[in-house]
């Protein structure tokens, strides 16, 4: 019992990655038991694990923690990366809600079948640079501070540099228009726990590879 | 200027309506200002008040608050909803993922294509029966109280309610095998401030029918 966090997921990114990057930038060592087959994910149904017979689930602090939401506000308020009062909190998750919305997008791409692929590309790539990157660019510029919430550190800023990463990977320029989240992207990118985990062999996980897809989606329907 | 929270959305239940029910159960008066129309919704975006261009909004405290989690969450916390510490927190915050999943379905039931529609309601009724009610007729057995989290009304618990009477507009005896869940709704009901907001005349919306869908895609373009 090694009393780090675990964490049940495949092996890639969908909806566990923003966690995993939480406790990599709170500098939280965690394990990871990853689903390869179906039968992984009915023993874990079985065994009364998940709350809501889905994964996501995080074993920490005695718990068994399901819905990512849930989960990345629990381990962000711990470690203090939640803002320091409720008015905050309230525009951290204003942008985090956000963010979860575009990583949705993004990170649903790979699974949409061929037909669908260039629709949702052209789609998330407007949302980004129309929708959401002008809100946090306009946020930097308002305050001129390196953080977006409170001239502190919080979720909001790892969570932003994920996406952005992740936007990268589809259209590498797509910050071309956004100077201040391209010096926001280096500021963050250079907090150690997270430059540690930019770092090959760390727990990051890569985008799903084509010839992967039918795995996961094997697992889950 | 009032004061008080105004809510900009339609005038259907849609993601607001969850945000209605915790301003009510709260105590808290709040207006109301309906999109009507497409030009409504663009002159919203047009004024830079939406910071994703996008509905539900509440102005709130100063603040023009947007994504529903993060209005509820305010007003939760903002009222004592939220419970008294981090893990009750994570509880709560558990529970309400589990009946916005719930909630979700049933809200987007109506926008759905007409051939699919028997399958969507068979599939929502199967959910709520198989994974969510089970869950919390659970959480209400183990621990014996009368909240679903801390043993003090939350959150959780007006968003578990709002949950089970939608799904019973789906099919009424929804909570046939669920004993524990009736007597919650009976009791939760039964807090003067919700009892209040289910009654008619309050600011609670009814459930959307086929014109009202109408207005919708046309409002969102959808």
């Amino acid at each position: 019992m090694s009393g780090k966090p675990k964490l049940h997921y495949f092996n890639g990114r969908g909806r566990m990655e923003p966690i995993r990057w939480l406790l990599a930038e709170a500098g939280v060592e965690f394990e990871e038991s990853f689903l390869e087959k179906k039968d992984d994910l009915l023993k874990l149904q079985k065994d009364g694990s998940l709350l809501f017979q889905q994964v996501p689930m995080v074993e920490i602090d005695g718990m068994k923690m399901v819905q990512t939401r849930a989960i990345a506000n629990y381990i962000a308020a711990k470690y203090n990366l939640y803002g320091k009062d409720l008015k905050e909190r309230a525009l951290i998750d204003m942008y985090v809600e956000g963010m979860f919305d575009l990583n949705e997008q993004l990170m649903s791409y790979g699974y949409q079948p061929a037909d669908k692929k260039e629709q949702h590309f052209a789609n998330m790539m407007d949302k980004a640079t129309n929708r959401y990157f002008p809100v946090f660019e306009k946020a930097l510029k308002d305050h001129g501070q390196d953080f977006l919430v409170g001239n502190q550190f919080s979720r909001a800023d790892v969570q932003l540099l994920e996406i952005i990463l992740m936007a990268e990977e589809c259209k590498p320029d797509i910050l071309a228009k956004f100077p201040l989240l391209q010096s926001f992207k280096a500021i963050i990118s250079n907090i150690p726990t997270i430059k540690k985990f930019l770092q090959p062999g760390s727990q990051r996980k890569q985008p799903v590879r084509e010839e992967e897809v039918p795995k996961v989606i094997a697992i889950f329907y | 200027m009032a004061g008080k929270p105004k809510l900009h959305y339609t005038k259907g239940r849609g993601k607001m309506e969850s945000i209605r029910w915790l301003l009510a159960a709260a105590g808290v008066e709040f207006e109301e200002e309906f999109i009507e129309t497409k030009e409504d919704l663009e002159k919203l975006r047009n004024d830079g008040v939406l910071l994703f261009q996008q509905v539900p909004m509440v102005e709130i405290d100063g603040m023009r608050m947007v994504q529903t989690r993060a209005i509820l969450s305010y007003i939760a916390a903002k009222y004592n909803l939220y419970g008294k510490d981090l893990k009750e927190r994570a509880w709560i915050d558990m529970y309400v993922e589990g009946t916005t999943d719930l909630m979700g379905m049933i809200m987007y039931f109506p926008f759905q294509p007409a051939d699919t529609k028997e399958k969507n309601l068979a599939l929502i009724i199967e959910r709520a029966t198989t994974r969510y009610f089970p869950v919390y007729e659970k959480a209400l057995k183990d621990h014996g109280q009368d909240y679903l989290v801390g043993n003090k009304l939350s959150w959780a618990d007006i968003h578990l309610l709002e949950a089970i009477l939608m799904a019973e507009e789906c099919k009424p005896d929804i909570l046939s095998a669920f004993p524990l869940l009736q007597a919650f709704k009976g009791r939760i009901s039964n807090i003067p401030t919700i009892k209040k907001f289910l009654q008619p005349g309050s600011q609670r919306k009814p459930p959307t029918d086929e014109k009202f869908v109408a207005v919708v895609r046309k409002i969102f373009n959808i």
